[in-house]
């Protein structure tokens, strides 16, 4: 009569009356196992050698107000370019972000789950979790997917969000075991998070103001993508820019394109006459 | 061995009815405005934390009354059907009409089953659409059934009395801060003698649609439900600044960090 796993079911199952945990992921795993990113029948197929799209380069700082993050337009598919106009980054609630990088069709369905779960608890216990037990949820969802990761399909998020408690922005970085490290000031991950991360140690300082910071990220994906043939650079010809998040005490939001097309314009103006970027002093 | 009585099924169903219309009567009322932006929900709750009114999904919100954690049962399943529909379909397929009809069905199984007692509560679903006259407000009762309201509707309490008021002042077109008062008058007028609510002392929240974000539902704060009662006298110009305002600055922290 009912069909839980569709959610199609004429009354309310038995087992959504009965108490259990606020956690979605768990109402998933016990109603719909199927719809979870790593709990695919099909997932013993993903093994070697199948070419999925990939995201790559995500960049994340936190300035003066909060934290941002940045991710390239690009998903690769071998040597192929998959697509231009991906998005990488994502907001996860009202005051925090994920990006993500790595198989991209996992990834988005990893942030689609982590964004119900957030919003599920919210609603559930009636107050929001701490930063910190966000940045664990997410641990604990990358975990659930290592049977994956080893598979080939890996997904490393970066996770930045407002800490209401400490008025400030924080970054956490994470590694396909679900290893869970808070970064300092800035930090990048991706195929291209080297360079981002070398162009940002010379461009970051504390204190930058928000404009400024923007302009900082988006000097290190340009980096990324000079250097790292995955990583796509700002396309000028189809107007195709990073996706810039924002995350302050008001709450998360997308720099709007149009902006961020300004500053992408004048990093690629002032890349015309030094192509490496701006020279940082020597001492 | 004692033999059981006969009890016809008219008999054992009017039992039941009883049972659970006593025990809802007996708590305070409930009451949803429709207005401009939207739709309105206002409460007489002391407490904090243990709310009547809830946000389930994007543009649908759940109000209760009788007891608490019957209903309270009823909202997490209804958050957990809505999430999972939302989450394996679309956000969009998640409708106000679609969580009716599953708590009417429980509503309705456990009422006339016969080993549970049923259900002392009422329900409200409401869901908001980019047109007023789009909006839909389902009242469910104990024993399943569903009417649709209009306008505005009450229940729990001395219901009949809170309608009546709200029958007589209720016009179309309200703004957010005058509906709140008009609820918050209505709930006054359960007695013989009207009642002085104190702003603490109401619960109230909205699904707004003019709000930019995905999710609809805003909780008030005590701030903006004194807010609301304060500018009686200049509705107008104050209303919109004061909605304008609370959007920005407020609705973020509302139905954030507020809600615990």
């Amino acid at each position: 009569m009912t069909d839980s796993s569709a959610g199609r079911a004429a009354q309310l199952p038995g087992s959504y009356l009965a108490p259990g945990s606020a956690s979605f992921a768990d109402l998933v795993a016990g109603q719909a196992p199927a719809l979870l990113p790593g709990g695919r029948a099909a997932a013993t197929a993903a093994s070697t050698g199948l070419d999925v799209p990939h995201g790559t380069t995500i960049v994340a700082a936190t300035f003066d107000g909060g934290v941002m993050m940045a991710g390239d337009r690009r998903a690769t598919m071998g040597n192929i370019i998959a697509q231009r106009d991906i998005q990488k980054v994502f907001p996860a609630d009202e005051y925090s972000c994920v990006g993500i990088a790595g198989s991209a069709g996992l990834a988005v369905e990893l942030v689609r789950l982590f964004q119900t779960e957030l919003e599920h608890y919210e609603k559930i216990e009636g107050t929001p979790l701490s930063l910190d037990g966000k940045a664990n949820r997410l641990a604990g969802l990358i975990r659930a997917n290592l049977g994956m990761a080893m598979q080939g399909l890996a997904v490393v998020p970066l996770f930045g969000g407002y800490d209401l408690h400490a008025g400030s922005g924080r970054i956490f970085s994470y590694d396909v075991t679900g290893g869970r490290y808070e970064e300092t000031a800035f930090h990048a991950v991706g195929s291209g998070a080297l360079f981002a991360r070398g162009s940002l140690k010379k461009l970051y300082r504390d204190g930058l103001a928000e404009r400024d910071c923007v302009t900082a990220i988006v000097q290190a994906l340009y980096d990324a993508a000079d250097d790292d043939s995955a990583t796509g650079g700002p396309d000028l010809t189809r107007r195709i820019f990073p996706v810039v998040a924002i995350v302050t005490g008001d709450g998360y939001r997308r720099m709007p394109d149009d902006d961020v097309a300004v500053l992408a314009d004048e990093v690629v103006a002032a890349r015309m006459s030094r192509p490496d970027g701006p020279a940082a002093p020597l001492t | 061995m004692t033999t059981p009585f006969y009890v016809s099924p008219e008999q054992l169903m009017k039992d039941r009815a009883d049972f659970a219309r006593k025990g809802i009567a007996r708590g305070r009322s409930v009451v949803v405005v429709q207005y401009a932006d939207g739709i309105c929900f206002v409460a007489e709750n002391p407490s904090r934390a243990l709310h009547k009114i809830s946000e389930i999904y994007d543009r649908v919100a759940f109000a209760a009354v009788g007891r608490y954690n019957e209903f309270e049962n009823l909202r997490i399943a209804g958050v957990r059907l809505a999430d999972l529909r939302g989450y394996s379909y679309d956000r969009r397929d998640v409708t106000g009409r679609g969580l009716a009809n599953a708590y009417a069905q429980t509503l309705g199984t456990i009422f006339s089953s016969g080993g549970e007692k049923p259900y002392e509560v009422e329900i409200f679903v409401a869901e908001v659409a980019d047109n007023p006259e789009d909006d839909t407000v389902y009242r469910l009762t104990y024993d399943g059934s569903v009417a649709d309201e209009q306008r505005f509707a009450v229940m729990g309490g001395q219901a009949d009395k809170v309608a009546g008021y709200l029958g007589e002042h209720y016009r179309e077109g309200l703004g957010r801060a005058e509906a709140v008062r008009l609820a918050v008058s209505a709930l006054a007028y359960d007695a013989d003698e009207p009642r002085d609510i104190p702003a603490d002392q109401v619960e109230a929240a909205v699904l707004d649609r003019s709000r930019g974000q995905q999710r609809k539902f805003v909780r008030l704060d005590d701030r903006a439900v004194i807010d609301a009662l304060a500018d009686g006298a200049a509705d107008g110009a104050v209303d919109g600044a004061a909605d304008g305002a609370a959007d920005g600055a407020a609705d973020g922290a509302a139905d954030g960090a507020d809600d615990g």
